[in-house]
């Protein structure tokens, strides 16, 4: 058999310019057009409903708000009917849109990676010229700047929504259910999201078993926040015997002591209000804290109460955002690191 | 600037777990010709292509193509086309939109050489990838890796789910591109019968190891063989009697 010569090419061969990232652009978004459509539609219809329904709620605070004399009765219902009709709806809402970012993470970064994996694309994309590296790179990071984008513009329109009902300072800015709606921490909620999709995604090899354990593992990580990491980004404030903490404020925990010692918490046990304080526990509107707080104060005992002042949202959006963008960014370097090294 | 080997490799091993694939492989594979990496399943023949092409990393040695490029370097991966066993392709893409990708991701791609190749097996560029035979999505695949014009083309079992028609017109198109455009090929296959007429160099593995390696001529006269499948037969009886084939 003669083998036939191999024709000379240029010797730049050798040592390639690589192929330009912008090339990876129309094979990222033709990719993944239909999950992006996705998080608009999901995102365009949840912003359509805050906007109409927050203008509804707008006028009626306003109305609520400028009613004559505001210490009226009937000025007074009016706020209570606002409160009731659409503080319970903004309560759901928020319920929804906590799952967002999971949804995101689920859907749009879990199958990044996933997919490839699990029909064997990857084998050729991999070998392509471009090269797996950037090619990681070149979908995760646009991918994750979209999304991440995209949920920060759509907390603006939320924190607008919400304005009515934390302009009285009867509600604290930094209540679980509101304040990762808020500020920058939605973004880096969605952005951490998608990171951990992606991660899931390259470890699991599978599309669905990877939308599941992203749904798990962003649950998990956005309880054990909520509960055990917010309240202690800063040294809650103590306070010693106050009748009542700003309403605005984000009350940690309270408890009681005697001579130094711990009682009881956060209030005391029905048989001792009995037994110390009869009288009052049972005012005309029922049961009065002020009384009943004022009366064990009286019997030697004293109330503590640690609590987040709502002058910490900004500082709080600042820490919950930065580690969370430090954690994603970590989590989408391991994920590359992983298809970089990733045997076949 | 004629490159005299197109795989290099020298102690290469590869284990996964506990179990060696593939163990002290040392072999130089001549370019211009197609080169046939033949032996029993699960010899290793997808590892030493998988070595080769860059998508897994040695656990011992090493292996460079194309005259001394580190295996999956950028400027090997320019040079290499490769298809992997069953042919993947994105099964949501069209054809045309499979072009448009592989010609993102890389600085070389012949569109009409792509465009002539499709029509000519009348593979309707729109039509989806996932819909297209068996056949079709092979040649496919095949074309994306042909209009990179690579210098080594690597095919892994190319032809094992295909039937005889299909597996035929895939050879031919293997061979025209080796012999008119001079392609250096190596693939990989357990079924003799289809490298017979196109083999200039045999690499015969099995269980993780190369049995013997050389040109095809040189290896059937020195043996007295009358064919590749009887060569072959003969080097796998020697060194692993149980395997029957």
């Amino acid at each position: 058999m003669t083998a036939p010569t191999m024709p000379a090419r240029p010797d730049e061969e050798a040592s390639p310019r690589p192929v330009p990232w912008r090339r990876m652009a129309w094979v990222t978004w033709r990719q993944h057009r239909f999950a992006l459509a996705g998080v608009a539609a999901l995102l365009g219809a949840l912003a359509v409903y805050l906007w109409l329904s927050g203008l509804q709620a707008h006028h009626a605070f306003a109305a609520a708000a400028g009613c004559p004399p505001a210490s009226s009765y009937a000025c007074g219902n009016l706020l209570d009917d606002f409160n009731g009709t659409y503080g319970a709806r903004a309560e759901a809402v928020a319920g929804l849109l906590l799952a967002v970012p999971a949804l995101i993470g689920a859907f749009v970064g879990a199958p990044v990676l996933g997919r490839e994996m699990e029909s064997g694309t990857f084998r050729y994309t991999w070998t392509q010229e471009f090269g797996r590296r950037r090619w990681a790179l070149a979908k995760l990071v646009p991918l994750a700047v979209v999304v991440a984008g995209a949920a920060g513009a759509f907390s603006v329109l939320f924190s607008w929504y919400l304005q009515p009902f934390l302009s009285d300072g009867n509600q604290t800015p930094l209540a679980p259910t509101v304040f990762g709606l808020r500020g920058i921490a939605f973004a880096a909620w969605t952005l951490a999201a998608f990171a951990i999709g992606a991660l899931a995604g390259m470890l699991i090899r599978r599309v669905v078993a990877a939308i599941a354990a992203t749904l798990a593992v962003y649950a998990g990580l956005a309880l054990a926040v909520m509960n055990f990491l917010r309240p202690h980004y800063l040294a809650p404030l103590v306070s010693r015997n106050l009748l009542s903490p700003p309403a605005s404020a984000w009350i940690i925990s309270q408890w009681w002591t005697k001579g130094g010692t711990f009682i009881f918490a956060p209030w005391p046990p029905d048989i001792v209000q009995r037994q110390d304080c009869p009288d009052s526990s049972f005012g005309p509107n029922g049961p009065s804290l002020a009384g009943l707080t004022q009366c064990f104060v009286r019997h030697g005992y004293t109330r503590w109460t640690s609590y987040q002042p709502a002058s910490r949202f900004w500082p709080f959006q600042w820490i919950e955002g930065g580690w969370l963008l430090v954690l994603s960014v970590l989590l989408i370097a391991v994920t590359v690191w992983l298809v970089r090294r990733r045997a076949a | 600037m004629n490159i005299p080997f197109v795989i290099e490799a020298s102690g290469l091993g590869k284990r996964y777990g506990r179990t060696w694939a593939l163990r002290d492989c040392t072999l130089a594979v001549p370019g211009g010709q197609v080169a046939a990496l033949v032996g029993p399943n699960g010899a290793g023949k997808t590892t030493l292509l998988n070595l080769a092409v860059g998508l897994a990393a040695p656990t011992a040695g090493a292996v460079t193509v194309l005259g001394g490029r580190p295996a999956g370097a950028p400027a090997a991966l320019a040079g290499i086309a490769f298809v992997a066993q069953d042919t993947p392709v994105y099964k949501n893409m069209s054809a045309a939109d499979m072009m448009h990708v592989t010609r993102n991701l890389n600085r070389r791609f012949d569109q009409p050489y792509a465009n002539a190749r499709l029509d000519e097996l009348g593979i309707p560029p729109k039509r989806k990838a996932g819909k297209l035979s068996g056949g079709q999505r092979a040649q496919l695949a095949l074309t994306l890796a042909l209009a990179r014009r690579p210098r080594l083309l690597v095919l892994d079992e190319p032809v094992a789910m295909l039937d005889p028609v299909a597996r035929h017109d895939f050879m031919a198109t293997v061979l025209t591109a080796a012999v008119d455009d001079g392609v250096s090929v190596v693939l990989s296959s357990h079924v003799l019968a289809d490298l017979e007429q196109v083999a200039g160099y045999l690499i015969l593995l099995s269980r993780g190891q190369v049995r013997v390696a050389g040109e095809v001529a040189g290896l059937l006269a020195a043996h007295r063989q009358a064919s590749l499948e009887a060569l072959a037969l003969h080097y796998l009886r020697e060194t692993t009697p149980e395997v029957a084939r």
